[in-house]
């Protein structure tokens, strides 16, 4: 009676579209070209996870992690199978907010709060821990189309982080920040991870991933390949091999 | 390991189950801002902002009103025509306004959709809200006109008034909550709204009157196909409440409606509550693959 996510059998069938209008489309018919085809992006997958386990989700590019973390925010839904949850989720999904351009910061940051649940009081009582955090400093009055990718992402995991949840989804957070923020983001979901919460964290930096994480899960072309210890799920993809030029000097890692 | 006070107190559900539009309305605070974020981004970078909801409206009542009414001399045949054509058209712009930024409303805030989880109806019916929010204004502007041309409205037409308003916006809901779902996939159908929206107005009595679709076409087959039109019900209820009332008693000219116009105006609003049951079906199965498809 403890799972958070509950993963069975999911399946995500993407349909990779050639047209766009109908116009398009009769002339595709016309030369007989395919009007779409689809893949798999998530293929039958199933696992089980437990209030306030922290989950380190790996794979290679396209492998379908956001795809399965959008599954399990309920973005999008599977095409077969189930994903269960309990309790509030909130998270960054490939990098970023749902943020509207013409937006400032701050009516973002409500906005943003308002969609996973807060209320008006619960955010203003809320906000200057979020405005600290993420630091934009006197840009957060103007709109969030002009801001740089890094701050985009720091305002998106300020009031994602500080949002009440039960489940916090992390995918791609460090990709973009600088190496101040990556740090304290790091803190943050360590925190986040004592509170209690059950964490899934997205990344390609082997060290973050053993740092924050008990488990991992490794997605290999949609299907799960491997659910373990994180050392072995490191091995698993050949992440963990010392010869390579080391991922901290890369900046992918801290 | 797991920590059991840490563990909510709720089943485990599936997440981005909306609920559809009933838990649109549970969630005010968020539509409210959601609303107020159309209402900037609409007149994002305009120096006159909402005041160019007065000046289109403003504008085009000018140009009809002298070439139909005056040139055309329509004007001579219906008792205080300038309010006839404003109130119909007030409704017109406000079904149109609803079905074709609704349309748009969920293509236009793609941003959201594809990160975020929430009830995806917010973004037609926060567009329903703010053409209603455009339209407040210019019934101010009508209910000017019609006391200063004399006006004493009994309590049945207010009934049909509200009446009116509501099969246009429950009407409206219908089509932009379908139409922003199917173009989702694809895009034209916002410019098959748009062509359709200007046809809307030549649809109801707003630069004829019903009289003359009456001495037309009286007691046929085509009087009642005319009559099916949910947005002319709406219109003429509308009409009953600001057009009707100002005209003196013992015109030589009197208004025009519809025997049944109540009765007719009720089984509308119930046609038009089942279409908006049936239009949240389909978007319910098509919302499914929204965000993979924006
Ligand atoms: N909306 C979509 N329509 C069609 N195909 C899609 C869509 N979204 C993702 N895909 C495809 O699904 C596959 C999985 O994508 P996904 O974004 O989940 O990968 P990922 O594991 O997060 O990769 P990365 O490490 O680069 O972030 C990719 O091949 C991608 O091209
Ligand atoms: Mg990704």
């Amino acid at each position: 009676m403890s799972e958070s996510i509950v993963v069975e059998n999911a399946s995500k069938r993407f349909t990779m579209q050639y047209t766009k209008t109908i116009k398009q489309m009769t002339i595709a018919a016309l030369r007989r070209q395919p009007l779409s085809d689809s893949f798999l992006a998530v293929d039958d997958v199933s696992f089980t996870v437990e209030q306030g386990e922290s989950i380190g989700l790996m794979g290679l590019n396209g492998s379908g992690k956001s795809t399965l973390l959008k599954l399990i925010s309920g973005v999008m839904r599977p095409d077969a199978g189930s994903v269960l949850t309990r309790g509030r989720i909130a998270g960054l999904i490939a990098a970023g907010a749902g943020f509207h351009p013409q937006l400032t910061g701050r009516e973002n940051l409500f906005l943003n709060a308002a969609i996973l649940g807060m209320s008006e009081a619960e955010t203003k009582r809320k906000y200057d821990q979020m405005v600290d955090f993420a630091d934009v400093g006197k840009f957060l009055g103007t709109p969030v189309g002009h801001y740089s990718s890094g701050m985009a992402a720091r305002l998106g995991f300020a009031v994602a982080a500080f949002a009440d949840s039960d489940i916090f989804l992390a995918d791609e957070v460090l990709a973009v920040g600088d190496r101040p923020f990556k740090r304290k983001c790091m803190r943050r979901m360590e925190e986040i991870k004592k509170e209690g919460r059950t964490l899934f964290y997205v990344s390609h930096a082997p060290g973050s991933v053993r740092k924050m994480c008990d488990r991992a899960l490794v997605l290999v072309n949609g299907r799960l390949g491997f659910d373990g210890p994180v050392e072995e799920g490191l091995r698993f993809l050949q992440y963990d091999d010392s010869e390579t030029d080391s991922d901290d000097d890369l900046g992918a890692d801290i | 390991m797991v920590d059991p006070s840490r563990v909510p107190d709720v089943p485990l559900t599936a997440p981005g189950d909306s609920g559809g539009l009933h838990n649109v309305f549970r969630q005010r605070y968020l539509l409210r801002l959601l609303v107020r974020k159309e209402l900037k981004a609409r007149y994002q970078g305009s120096v006159l902002g909402l005041l160019w909801s007065y000046v289109q409206p403003a504008v085009r009542f000018l140009a009809y009103f002298l070439v139909i009414g005056v040139v055309l001399g329509q004007q001579r045949g219906v008792e205080n025509f300038a309010i006839h054509i404003f109130s119909a058209m007030v409704m017109v712009h406000y079904f149109t306004e609803t079905f074709s930024s609704g349309t748009r409303s969920i293509v236009r805030n793609k941003n959201i959709l594809q990160k975020m989880s929430l009830p995806r109806e917010m973004f037609p019916v926060a567009s329903m809200l703010v053409s209603a929010y455009h339209t407040f204004p210019q019934i101010v502007i009508l209910l000017v006109g019609v006391v200063l041309t004399g006006w004493s409205p009994t309590p049945y037409d207010v009934a049909a008034g509200l009446l009116g308003f509501t099969i246009i916006a429950v009407f409206g809901m219908a089509l932009a909550l379908v139409f922003s779902a199917a173009n989702v996939f694809f895009r034209d159908f916002q410019n098959i709204v748009q062509t359709f929206s200007i046809f809307v107005m030549w649809s109801v009595p707003m630069i004829y009157s019903y009289e003359r679709i009456e001495n037309l076409a009286g007691g046929t087959v085509w009087e009642q196909v005319y009559l099916a039109n949910p947005i002319a019900n709406g219109v003429m209820l509308f009409q009953q409440l600001f057009w009707v009332p100002t005209v003196p008693e013992g015109s030589d000219l009197p208004p025009v409606m519809p025997d049944d116009l109540m009765t007719r105006g009720l089984v509308v609003l119930a046609v038009c509550l089942v279409l908006l049951a049936l239009a949240q079906v389909v978007f319910t199965r098509l919302e499914a693959k929204f965000a993979e498809r924006l």
